[in-house]
């Protein structure tokens, strides 16, 4: 059991590892702010993912006893991950775009970060 | 009936409240059970102002159809721009916004879809319209806008649409 199960906790490790740095090296690589959130997701999910079937798999065939509590980090990180994203995305809109710099909302017409009374009078001048 | 969904606002989340508090104590005995139930019925009960409206749930299969596809992507779109971000020359990414029209209406169902885009890589929600109908989506690297958005619609939406309406 031990003897199949090492080489499989040592890989989820490895794949964990790589994203990580990958994710991290994003951070540094890319050039916009936007593009630059792309990177962290990566970390989150198979980063992270790798780390927590390492440590269900390690508990399980090595403690020989059933831990699933990693499985609520995952559970928390998707609920908590894409609203930092989300504010992080509003900040930029906020400071760095325009109704006209970004694509037309559809029927809407414009996006609810810029959907302020002051600019709604600006657009309809 | 009345007096029953008086105390249950929320079924599923009980039962949610009772497995999360289950595997945050990480043991399966009835103690744990007991607390994790008391919970359950508590919070809803307390938070039941805030959430007047019951989301329905239907379609269970094709809940699980969903994560897996949902983790089956994440898998492939991890590579994907894991090697963007290592082989690709930053001048040679095509970053760009797009629009994607939403048929969905719950508010739950398009919290879920937002979240959905975020954590696949490649992709990330950054804004609702004005009236909730569409969402702005940010790409890493999308030569082609339009099959993104198709993709989005067709792999995500459909699904959670038959979920959730």
């Amino acid at each position: 059991m031990t003897a199949i199960a090492e080489p499989l906790i040592a890989f989820f490790l490895i794949v964990s590892g790589i994203f990580g740095f990958v994710g991290s090296f994003g951070l540094l690589k890319l050039g916009d702010p936007m593009s630059r959130m792309h990177a962290p997701t990566k970390a989150t999910t198979l980063g992270v993912g790798g780390v927590l079937l390492a440590s269900i798999l390690h508990s399980v065939a090595i403690e020989k006893h059933l831990s699933l509590h990693e499985l609520l980090i995952t559970l928390f990180l998707f609920l908590t991950a894409p609203i930092t994203a989300h504010f992080i995305a509003k900040w930029h809109i906020h400071r760095h775009e325009t109704p006209q710099s970004l694509p037309r909302a559809g029927d809407d017409v414009i996006w609810a970060t810029h959907d302020t009374p002051e600019q709604e009078d600006g657009d309809a001048a | 009936m009345k007096l029953l969904s008086h105390i249950f606002p929320h079924p599923q989340l009980t039962l949610l409240l009772t497995a999360v508090w289950m595997l945050l104590a990480n043991s399966l005995s009835l103690n744990s059970l007991l607390f994790g139930l008391f919970l359950g019925i508590v919070i809803p009960a307390i938070t039941r102002p805030y959430w007047p409206n019951r989301p329905q749930l239907r379609n269970w299969p094709m809940i699980a159809e969903y994560l897996l596809v949902v983790l089956w992507d994440i898998v492939m779109a991890n590579i994907a721009v894991a090697r963007i971000i290592l082989f690709k020359r930053d001048a040679d990414r095509q970053p760009v916004w797009i629009c994607v029209p939403l048929d969905l209406r719950s508010p739950e169902a398009i919290t879920v879809l937002a979240g959905t885009i975020t954590m696949t890589p490649g992709t990330l929600t950054a804004d609702l319209s004005a009236k909730g109908h569409n969402l702005l989506v940010h790409c890493l690297d999308a030569p082609d806008p339009d099959a993104v958005r198709d993709e989005i619609k067709n792999r995500y939406e459909r699904r959670l649409k038959e979920i959730f309406e």
